[in-house]
């Protein structure tokens, strides 16, 4: 499988460095190794969800349970999270760390992603949620550290985009 | 079944517990009766209580947490029951109040007035346990059975669809602020 493991492990080894000790995960092709690490680390809670807007409420009732948690989801369980973040996350202000698949974007073949690829950035600007781009493996864990120090100073969510040239490899 | 009278009942054991309700008249009603650090009212975000739930009894297996719930918001989240019924935390009650009814916008019927179960979709979810109650003291044998057996269970409670504003209410809106609420909670949690 072209998604590569070596980056997969790089953005997995600096969630459980930064502490992260839940994970709420929802599969798509490119979160598949991370998903995979997470399910066998025994001392991570991971919460495989029906629809990604669970995540949400999930990783509020972690927060105020003491717990740091990220949410993996695609671009479009992003779009389709949305009025937890703002309702839930937003409204009472909840730090959280979303790492999204960035698909549609530039590479994609799949055209069912493109529609969701081209708008993520602008829906992130209009939710005021600051994001960063994944892709290198040089600077991943560095980028994820201050996505999650910003979320807890401003107990707002943050985004990391997980872009293609970090999660996919030529085969 | 009057709500109001089912808070009540299930009250005194309410408070030895982290409890995280819907918005509306069932955060009015359990405020009415006073409010405890324990409690938190997610006003919005609608069918995210029981996740929240889900979220804080996983990462605090140690703490009892209670989920009061509703028929509207329960079937805007049904897929978070296979979630729930997946992790199953033993620590974790989730009661529903179901009146049949979006009481907070004007009463529109809910399609358990048509004869949709959620007890029923609670034990097809595959939640361990699930019972569906339409008197008082059946609840609170439930309810109390739930918070002393060590197994998730959901229990369905059919209320009617009445709600009068408490006092200091005013309509759903009550004095403490949901930052307020958001902190204190936090802070409560930490200390247990």
């Amino acid at each position: 499988m072209p998604v590569s493991v070596k980056n997969s492990q790089v953005v997995y080894d600096a969630l459980k460095e930064l502490g992260v000790g839940l994970i709420s995960a929802l599969p798509e092709t490119w979160l598949v190794h991370l998903i995979r690490m997470a399910d066998d680390d025994p001392d991570m809670i991971l919460v495989r969800l029906a629809k990604e807007e669970e995540g949400v409420g999930v990783s509020m009732g972690a927060h105020l349970a003491g717990v740091k948690s990220a949410m993996l989801m695609q671009n479009h369980g992003f779009l389709a999270s949305i009025n937890g973040i703002v309702s839930g996350a937003q409204l009472f202000r909840i730090p959280l760390l979303m790492l999204i698949s960035h698909r549609g974007h530039m590479g994609e073949a799949d055209p069912w992603q493109t529609e969701g690829g081209m708008l993520t950035e602008h829906v992130l600007e209009a939710l005021r949620i600051p994001f960063d781009h994944l892709d290198h493996p040089d600077t991943a864990r560095h980028k994820i550290g201050e996505a999650q120090t910003l979320a807890h100073a401003s107990d707002r969510p943050t985004a990391l985009l997980l872009c293609r040239d970090l999660m996919w490899e030529a085969a | 079944m009057r709500r109001l009278e089912a808070l009540e009942a299930i009250y005194p054991r309410l408070s030895d517990c982290v409890v995280v309700t819907i918005m509306g008249a069932v955060a009015a009603e359990l405020q009415s009766l006073g409010h405890r650090p324990g409690f938190f009212y997610l006003q919005h975000a609608m069918g995210l209580a029981s996740s929240m739930g889900l979220g804080i009894a996983l990462s605090r297996p140690d703490v009892p947490v209670v989920v009061l719930d509703g028929d509207g918001s329960l079937l805007m989240n049904l897929g978070g029951l296979t979630t729930m019924a997946r992790y199953r935390p033993p620590n974790l009650t989730h009661l529903v109040f179901d009146n049949e009814s979006l009481l907070s916008v004007g009463g529109f019927p809910t399609a358990t007035s048509t004869g949709s179960d959620l007890a029923g979709v609670a034990a097809a979810a595959g939640i361990p346990y699930s019972v569906r109650v339409h008197e008082l003291p059946t609840l609170t044998a439930e309810f109390d059975a739930a918070l002393d057996a060590d197994e998730l269970r959901s229990i369905v409670a059919k209320t009617e669809a009445h709600y009068e504003p408490p006092a200091a209410t005013s309509g759903f809106v009550t004095d403490l602020g949901l930052l307020e609420n958001r902190f204190q909670f936090q802070r409560h949690l930490a200390s247990l």
